[in-house]
């Protein structure tokens, strides 16, 4: 989506600046030497690798975390802030990368915790919280109940609660740190929409992601971070994608989408009749061995709901699964692992990781039975594995030893997906791969991806990205309201082919070769 | 389909108007008042005395504390947290104040001598907890042995006689007011105010939020600290009151006065439906818990129950208790996830 670009005023004194800002945690130095300047009425975009250092920088900007050196200046003063409250005193809001919702409060009270409208008495007016949730949700048009507790909304959800909190503080900084990762493209728009318009009445917006298209369409201005340093700041239109791709990467960027022609083998999964009431209905489907399958559609189409049900995390009402011509068991994981079966689930913190765990215990979770010799875990081989694995990943950390939960967003991605290809699968389920990842670790997953499948692996895929999904399988499945509404084989799988799938202008759409 | 709000000016109720998580919290408050009738009418139906206007007086005067103090572990329990130290602060307060007042201290200043402990013990566990980062279990457990040591080292074997007490501590002490003894009616009023604070306060609701999750209250900027201390001294406090009480209504108070008490307050709390690990509940379950458990040690003697059964049927409360929470927390996922899965 388009914004036009109106330049914004010279102004004296940039509201917020951070100059030579340098933070480490034990031996990880997360920044150097980090800079950054806001200006009102501009959006700027904060770009880099996963790990570069940013979300621990908007930490700092926060008063989450003190800087060991550097400082900071609103408004041409020096500042220094020793908790969250302080920087939100100041007029800084921030949406964290991974939201934190209190699970026992309504949805109300999660957006106006600490600031409840108080009535007679002092007393909390809870009427009056409600109309003010909902006519914040109204404007930002999302369909929440503000009476619901808070504990059991998605992810999606969960980042609407956020930014919906951060946009009704009407700070004159506001902070936001991948909101877009779990969002829909309709959501999206209309957060832009919600941002843009914050930002014509003068806030200054900081603006984190990893899909470069979204930078360029909300952002005037755009910092690149490389190892906790900065590496420069431009005007958007002064830079090319690519030109930012290599500043962050420091290095020219191989193919985005390799794909690799494979013969496929065997079928490796059989998908007959899956149905779940009310999310998927008479799913029928194959996988071969050597191929890559996406699962496409738009957000809510039932595909994590149907490759929930192929591994059997949650029981099937109805269909079978077989793996190699052998039934699986509904609703029981424990025997798709057996069968040789791996899923990335799309919910890293919740359904992947053990954030208090180390690394190294993360990335050999589901290994432990090979690794260990006579019932004990042998520390050498699960160190190796580990290393190996993480290492193929570039993931960024500072000892294996480390829990998981100091990790950057990215790199925790990163662990799970390890954690995962170290099993040696027959099948490999992904579901939204390179969510949160870099584009330069991107394209190394994609590598991954097409060599599994040419080593023999089967390889199915949920992605919301659509030219992931383009880039990758040889034959795309398009899911819409739960039923599988056509199949694309490669040559033929488009944009165009495939929108009309989706949203339903076209039913037979079967292009088989 | 997940609407958004369309009647807002249903009369708000004290809770958090009709969601789901209310329901099952009011649905809590009314399967103990049904365990409390029937266990109230089992007994009666065996000895009708039980009903007597005695009996209740004795049920009432044996709950004025238990209620107390559960009020205020659940505001600590609340924040993810657990004060053991109650039972020493109940002795404490109750022994200073019972001797301010034998040596001619007036009444209103050996109540606030009381209180003043209690709430001072409370600021110590507050402190230890959020300065010291300790695990509230492991510092009110130390906190437990040293606040006894203080009240033995003081009290030395010596005890305060009924004798010593102005009357009219006394008589305030077993007074009542149509029936009902003046101790619980103070119980039940602090009890109420609790209530409001912890539900319609900025304070009482941040408490929720600290125990419900402590990172994103830090992100969010609560005033941890102060929350913390908070709810630590209004429990220490509320024992101190409890240490009033238990010194108006006995009268002979030496320094084992609320040994032990500690995990009976616990355990009240557990039943009433307050999560050990924070976050939900309310202080009218919990003083329904502790009126529970008083109502089954007064019954059980009348049923000629032995009382090791007592123990037994106590231990299993709570684990129905808390298989009860597991069983409604693991419904109403089910539930919030099937109306999640229709909004998009
Ligand atoms: N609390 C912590 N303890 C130890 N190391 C940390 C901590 N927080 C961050 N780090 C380390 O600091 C580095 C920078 O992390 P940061 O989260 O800022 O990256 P990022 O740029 O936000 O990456 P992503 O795009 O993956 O979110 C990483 O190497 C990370 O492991
Ligand atoms: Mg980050």
């Amino acid at each position: 989506m388009a914004v036009e670009s109106d330049p914004p005023p010279p102004q004296p004194h940039p509201v917020i600046a951070l100059t030579g800002v340098a933070k480490s945690f034990g031996a990880v130095r997360a920044l150097v030497d980090a800079g950054l300047e806001l200006h009102s009425g501009e959006a700027h975009a904060l770009v880099g690798e996963n790990g570069a250092g940013k979300s621990t920088l908007i930490k700092i900007l926060a008063g989450l975390y003190r800087p060991d050196a550097g400082h900071i200046e609103m408004d041409g003063e020096a500042v220094a802030f020793t908790g969250a409250a302080d920087a939100l005193a100041a007029g800084i809001a921030v949406i964290y990368q991974e939201p934190a919702l209190f699970g026992d409060l309504t949805v109300a009270e999660n957006l106006f915790v600490g600031r409840q409208p108080r009535g007679r008495l002092g007393r909390i007016d809870r009427a009056e919280m409600r109309r003010r949730a909902a006519a914040l949700f109204e404007r930002l048009g999302v369909a929440l109940d503000p009476d619901r507790p808070a504990k059991g909304l998605s992810i999606a959800d969960q980042q609407l609660v956020e930014i919906a909190k951060a946009i009704s503080l009407q700070a004159r900084v506001l902070v936001m740190d991948e909101p877009t990762a779990a969002l829909s493209g309709r959501e999206v728009e209309r957060l832009f929409g919600a941002v843009d318009a914050l930002r014509r009445k003068g806030t200054a917006i900081l603006f984190i992601s990893h899909r470069l298209e979204e930078v360029h369409a909300l952002c005037q201005r755009v910092t690149v971070m490389r190892d906790g340093r900065r590496v420069s700041t431009d005007p958007i239109e002064a830079v090319t994608t690519d030109e930012l791709v290599r500043r962050m990467v420091g290095r020219d960027l191989s193919a985005m989408y390799p794909h690799r022609e494979t013969e496929p083998g065997d079928v490796v999964l059989r998908v007959e009749g899956l149905s779940r009431t009310g999310l998927c209905r008479d799913i029928d489907f194959t996988v071969r061995a050597g191929e890559i399958v996406a699962l496409a559609g738009l957000v809510g189409a039932g595909r994590t709901e149907t490759v929930q049900a192929v591994f059997g995390i949650e029981a099937r009402d109805a269909g079978r699964v077989s793996i190699d011509g052998r039934e699986l068991r509904s609703g029981d994981p424990r025997a798709a692992m057996r069968a040789g079966v791996a899923l990335v689930p799309e919910d890293r913190r919740q359904q992947g990781l053990l954030l208090d765990l180390s690394i190294l215990r993360n990335a050999t979770l589901t290994r432990r039975h090979r690794l260990s010799r006579l019932g004990f875990l042998t520390g050498g081989a699960e160190r190796r594995e580990a290393a190996e694995w993480t290492g193929r990943l570039h993931a960024k950390y500072g000892r294996l030893t480390d829990p998981v939960g100091t990790l950057s967003g990215g790199n925790q991605q990163k662990v799970v997906l390890a954690k995962w290809l170290a099993t040696g699968p027959k099948l490999l389920i992904v579901d939204e791969p390179t969510r949160g990842i870099d584009i330069g670790t991107k394209a190394e997953v994609h590598r991954l991806l097409s060599d599994l499948a040419a080593d023999g692996v089967a390889v199915l895929m949920v992605s919301s990205e659509l030219p992931e999904v383009l880039g990758m399988a040889d034959r795309v499945l398009v899911m819409r309201e739960g039923r599988l509404v056509g199949e694309l084989a490669r040559p033929a799988a488009t944009e165009e082919a495939f929108m009309r799938l989706a949203s339903g202008q076209e039913h037979i759409g079967e292009v088989r070769s | 389909m997940t609407t958004v709000a369309d009647a807002p000016d249903q009369t708000p109720s004290a809770g958090t108007g009709s969601t789901a998580l209310d329901l099952i919290l009011r649905f809590r408050a009314l399967g103990l008042l049904l365990a409390l009738a029937a266990l109230i009418v089992i007994t009666a139906s065996v000895n009708p005395r039980f009903l007597g206007a005695q009996s209740i007086r004795d049920l009432l005067f044996a709950a004025a504390v238990t209620v107390l103090l559960a009020a205020g572990m659940t505001v600590v329990v609340l924040t993810r947290g657990i004060d053991l130290s109650v039972g020493s602060t109940l002795g404490l307060s109750a022994y200073l104040t019972a001797t301010a007042l034998s040596s001619g201290t007036p009444v209103p200043l050996a109540l606030l001598v009381g209180i003043g402990a209690g709430a001072a013990c409370g600021a110590v566990n507050g402190a230890i907890v959020h300065f010291g980062k300790v695990p509230p279990l492991v510092a009110t457990l130390g906190t437990l042995y040293v606040f006894r040591g203080i009240v033995y080292f003081t009290a030395g074997g010596s005890r305060v006689n009924a004798s010593d007490l102005p009357r009219g501590f006394l008589d305030f002490g077993s007074g009542a007011v149509l029936g009902v003894p003046y101790l619980f009616i103070i119980s039940a009023l602090v009890l109420a105010a609790v209530a409001v604070f912890l539900s319609d306060y900025r304070a009482g609701r941040d408490l929720y939020a600290l125990g419900s999750n402590p990172e994103a209250a830090r992100q969010t900027g609560l005033p941890a600290g102060r929350r913390l201390m908070t709810a630590y001294v209004l429990c220490g406090a509320l024992a101190g009151l409890g240490g009033v009480l238990y010194a108006a209504r006995f009268g002979t108070v030496d320094a084992s006065a609320g040994y032990g008490m500690e995990l009976n307050i616990v355990a009240a709390v557990v039943v009433g439906g307050v999560a050990i690990f924070g976050g939900s509940g309310t202080v009218l379950g919990a003083g329904l818990g502790a009126l529970l458990l008083t109502v089954i040690s007064n019954a059980l003697p009348v049923l000629r129950i032995d009382q090791f059964w007592q123990q037994a049927i106590v231990g299993a409360l709570i684990l129905a208790a808390i298989a009860l929470d597991r069983l409604v927390g693991l419904r109403a996922a089910r539930a919030l996830r099937r109306k999640a899965s229709h909004v998009d």
